[in-house]
């Protein structure tokens, strides 16, 4: 007999979004059941995020023990155990999935283990296999399914010789030769994970420029520093069919003008895009909209049916983490009847991507502030001119900020180089205070970081940069 | 249309008037603040002044008349561009009440206060917006009071001042006063109200309106006002008055015209100087002592009021403190202020008397910590050495946050007030 129970909110999908929905909600005193089929902490935490920047990091340390010499170190014999490495981030991700498994019985959520379905308005069944095992209703419900990589005719992963990020996670042995379709940041992580490790990496993007959402700038710095290490990049190209054989994959690249090249490599990762998990929700029947892939929503997430709504990656892009967890709190709020709830801005959400050099940003690229007709001023400053930057021997980099000229408006900030991951957060906070550049003039930056070079290139863009 | 020029009521009792003197000729031009006539009632000879730019096209009421009703036609302006062909259709037609602006004085008002917030950011008068949306509004020349944010806990933010300007609602600020009240919209029937309320109007708050209610209901609400009031004998005042104008060359730039409201300015600043402790305002840490006593000067205009500074006053002579009051309001009337020249000051000065206003209390302009009200000068029976005699009495009352100031040295500002005004003469030391 399945169980029934009511509750005040139902959110189907236990990712960085539909948990943190859930422990907001529980937070204003709802009572919440949270339904996953998987992982609790989702992709981010168990298929994404974390576990990706636990090999980074190997390769992050293999690189420095590579270049101990620099720091006046002698290492013997450095080597790598795949497995070893495979293992450390696998521990890291169960350690956070637990974590999320505390924090949610800590709040008093209750977290059905089963994939959840809309069944008629106001409830949700929750099955597992075949076997129904619990129905449940409530007043609002929360969905956030996440979404998954997207394959494409001729180029489906089969998990053996062509992967998708889950399989690039856990390989059973290092590939000695590896093409990258796609140069977003999954796929660029990826290539800078292997590449470091010492596998021969081939990149290959349709689009005119390597991570193209990053401003122009900023890719063609991250481009010369991949290339610097030995990866093949080609863009404005495509894969236009994989042969497979017993060991490896012959791919062929469609370069443009009518040349084309074969290439045999171990292994291939997909890497080409999202797509919504919108099967399977018990969709049909209700008024909620489904676009390319993706719930419709509007600003407070909700979907054209009343009482239903939507967070996440499974509303479309950018597919972020950070994104879906804000959403979940906007959505919350707004159904809880808070007031002073914000909607999201779009320009607000950075984006960061853990390759080696690492590069984040935030807001419009200079090419889409100019497009959007907006009078700019351009700030640089190179990691070249920064004390803290040479003594870390991390020389190579950028930090570019873009201003509306009329109004000191902060309109973007790109940056490449160590450790600018982390450093994004100050332009995020700028950003959402609507500061203009005179505050950041007026902030005082501590000596010596790498943070110094944000200041800088805001002066920079007044002509006022000092170091440089 | 040519400009009426109509005989002010100058008093609630009053029904008639004396034209005693036109200071303009006709084909003259004239601006706002120009003194075009004096007229006498029974209790006080006033100014007209222009409130218009204009050329003085017909004087219809000659110099001496005696008996002219109130709201008779005086004169008539002509605006720029009209000839005098239109003259003759307007002296004919009907008056129509005297535009309350009309009257003289540089100092007809109401008690309330400056017209602008302060530049500067004070504790609880603080308006919320992101710097962003600070210098959008500047650039835009918009009021953020006139703002609604819907930021966090309601700061105003980009998108509020993008919309205040697609909306078409963008407020000038204060400085750029609005030469008319903004269009007053007609509501047919009452909807929303109680049943059995007749139509009305609705006059949409301008940006000087909003700053008005917010900083006096802020004044009243956390300034604990209190008030003193004496009776001033001003014999001997319009005695001295009377004597220093008639010194006055008749034209020119040294001629001058000194009011009562010159003496008041200037007694008030040399007793401020005599008694600091009242020409001060609160702070939050602080009680401020100002070492100069600019005077805040009321005045009426077309949609609100606004309080021009006479900076320094206790260190300016009658004849300065009158000629810098009368281009202060004259611009004050136009719009014409810089904001310099109504934002601070020390000290206020709410002056009603021309409206035959006996006496009254004025609401404080925060943050200073006094206002004084001032009343029409008439004859009033007064016992004198144990007999009854008549003297012109002004009753003056002082409006004081007692945070600020307490009572006995408010009662010590009031005393060198009064000795002042009641001996013109030590005015001049």
């Amino acid at each position: 007999m399945a169980e029934a129970k009511n509750f005040d909110l139902i959110i189907i999908g236990g990712g960085p979004g539909g948990y943190v929905a859930a422990i907001r909600a529980a937070q204003l005193g709802g009572s919440v059941a949270l339904v996953e089929a998987e992982h609790l902490g989702g992709i981010c935490l168990n298929w994404g995020c974390i576990p990706t920047k636990a090999l980074l990091r190997t390769a992050e340390v293999f690189h420095l023990m590579n270049h101990a010499g620099d720091y006046g170190l002698s290492v013997k014999e450095v080597s790598f155990d795949i497995a070893k490495t495979v293992k450390r981030s696998r521990d890291i991700a169960e350690r956070l999935s637990a974590g999320v498994k505390h924090l949610l019985k800590k709040n008093k959520v209750t977290v059905f283990d089963g994939h959840g379905r809309l069944d008629g308005p106001g409830k949700v069944v929750v099955s597992a296999g075949k076997k129904k095992i619990a129905s449940l209703t409530a007043k609002n419900i929360i969905l956030s399914s996440g979404a998954r990589a997207r394959d494409l005719p001729g180029l489906e992963a089969d998990g053996k010789l062509v992967w998708t990020y889950k399989e690039a996670m856990v390989p059973e042995t290092m590939p000695l030769s590896l093409l990258v379709v796609g140069s977003g940041a999954i796929g660029m992580e990826f290539a800078s994970f292997y590449r470091t490790l010492g596998a021969d990496v081939t990149v290959v993007e349709i689009l005119p420029s390597i991570l193209p959402v990053e401003d122009a700038e900023i890719a063609a710095l991250a481009r010369r520093a991949f290339e610097a290490q030995g990866m093949k990049i080609h863009t404005s190209a495509t894969v236009t069919s994989l042969q497979k054989a017993a060991k490896n994959v012959t791919a062929v690249i469609d370069l443009g003008g009518g040349k084309t090249s074969n290439l045999t490599v171990d292994k291939v990762i997909l890497a080409i895009g999202i797509t919504g998990n919108v099967e399977d929700l018990g969709l049909d029947g209700t008024s909620v909209a489904v676009d390319r892939g993706h719930i419709v929503v509007d600003q407070w997430l909700r979907t054209g049916e009343p009482r239903i709504f939507a967070i996440g990656d499974v509303v479309g892009p950018p597919w972020l983490a950070h994104k879906a967890s804000h959403e979940g709190v906007i959505c919350v709020e707004k159904i809880a009847g808070l007031a002073d709830v914000q909607p999201l801005k779009t320009a607000n959400i950075p984006g960061c991507t853990y390759c080696m050099p690492q590069i984040a940003s935030i807001g419009m690229t200079e090419q889409a502030a100019k497009d959007a007709g907006r009078k700019v001023k351009v700030g640089r400053f190179p990691y070249l001119g920064n004390g803290k930057a040479i003594a870390l021997g991390e020389t190579e980099g950028l930090i570019k900020t873009i201003f509306d000229a009329a109004t000191g408006e902060l309109l973007g900030a790109h940056m490449i180089g160590a450790e600018v991951t982390e450093l994004i957060q100050g332009f995020c906070v700028a950003k959402t205070l609507e500061t203009t550049e005179s505050e950041l003039m007026h902030s005082i930056f501590p000596h010596p970081t790498l943070s110094e070079m944000m200041h800088e290139s805001v002066l920079d863009a007044y002509g006022r940069a000092i170091h440089f | 249309m040519p400009i009426e020029i109509l005989m002010p009521t100058l008093s609630p009792t009053m029904t008639e008037g004396n034209l005693v003197k036109w200071h303009v000729k006709e084909g003259d031009a004239v601006g706002p603040g120009d003194i075009l006539a004096e007229i006498e009632t029974d209790k006080a000879t006033m100014e007209i002044e222009a409130v218009e730019e204009g050329v003085l096209g017909r004087i219809l009421v000659a110099d001496g008349t005696e008996g002219v009703a109130v709201n008779a036609l005086l004169a008539l302006l002509l605006e720029e561009g009209e000839d005098a062909a239109a003259l003759d259709a307007a002296s004919t037609a009907a008056p129509n009440p005297p535009p309350p602006a009309a009257v003289e004085s540089p100092a007809e008002a109401t008690p309330e206060p400056q017209a602008a917030p302060p530049p500067a950011m004070e504790k609880g008068d603080r308006v919320f917006a992101s710097p962003l949306a600070r210098r959008m509004a500047r650039q835009a020349g918009l009021a953020l009071d006139a703002v609604t944010g819907s930021g966090p806990h309601g700061r105003i933010v980009k998108a509020n001042i993008e919309a205040a300007l697609a909306g078409g609602a963008p407020t000038p600020t204060p400085a750029k006063a609005p030469a008319a009240p903004p269009a007053a919209a007609v509501v047919p029937a009452p909807t929303l109200e109680t049943p059995g309320m007749p139509p009305h109007t609705e006059l949409p708050h301008s940006a000087m309106r909003r700053v008005i209610a917010r900083r006096l209901a802020e004044s009243k609400r956390d300034a604990p006002h209190f008030y003193l009031t004496v009776d001033c004998h001003i014999d001997a005042l319009l005695a001295t008055r009377k004597e220093l104008n008639q010194r006055s060359p008749a034209e020119g730039a040294e001629a001058y015209r000194i009011s009562v409201n010159d003496f008041i300015i200037r007694a008030a600043a040399l007793a401020l100087r005599k008694v600091p402790a009242a020409n001060a305002a609160w702070t939050d840490d602080a009680i401020r002592l100002y070492q100069a006593a600019d005077i805040s000067v009321a005045v009426a205009i077309p949609d609100g009021l606004i309080t021009p500074i006479i900076r320094g006053a206790d260190g300016k002579g009658l004849a300065e403190i009158s000629r810098a009051m009368k281009d202060l309001a004259g611009r004050a009337r136009a719009g014409k202020l810089m904001p310099e020249e109504y934002q601070g000051g020390t000290f206020s000065i709410s002056n009603l008397g021309m409206f035959g206003i006996k006496q009254f209390a004025a609401v404080i302009n925060p943050p200073q910590g006094a206002i004084l009200a001032v009343g029409a000068g008439e004859p009033r029976a007064i016992v004198k050495d144990g007999a009854l005699a008549v003297a012109t009495v002004m009753s003056c009352t002082l409006s004081i946050d007692h945070r600020v100031v307490d009572g006995s040295a408010g009662a010590e500002f009031m005393a060198a007030f009064k000795a002042l005004i009641e001996d013109p003469l030590t005015m001049l030391l």
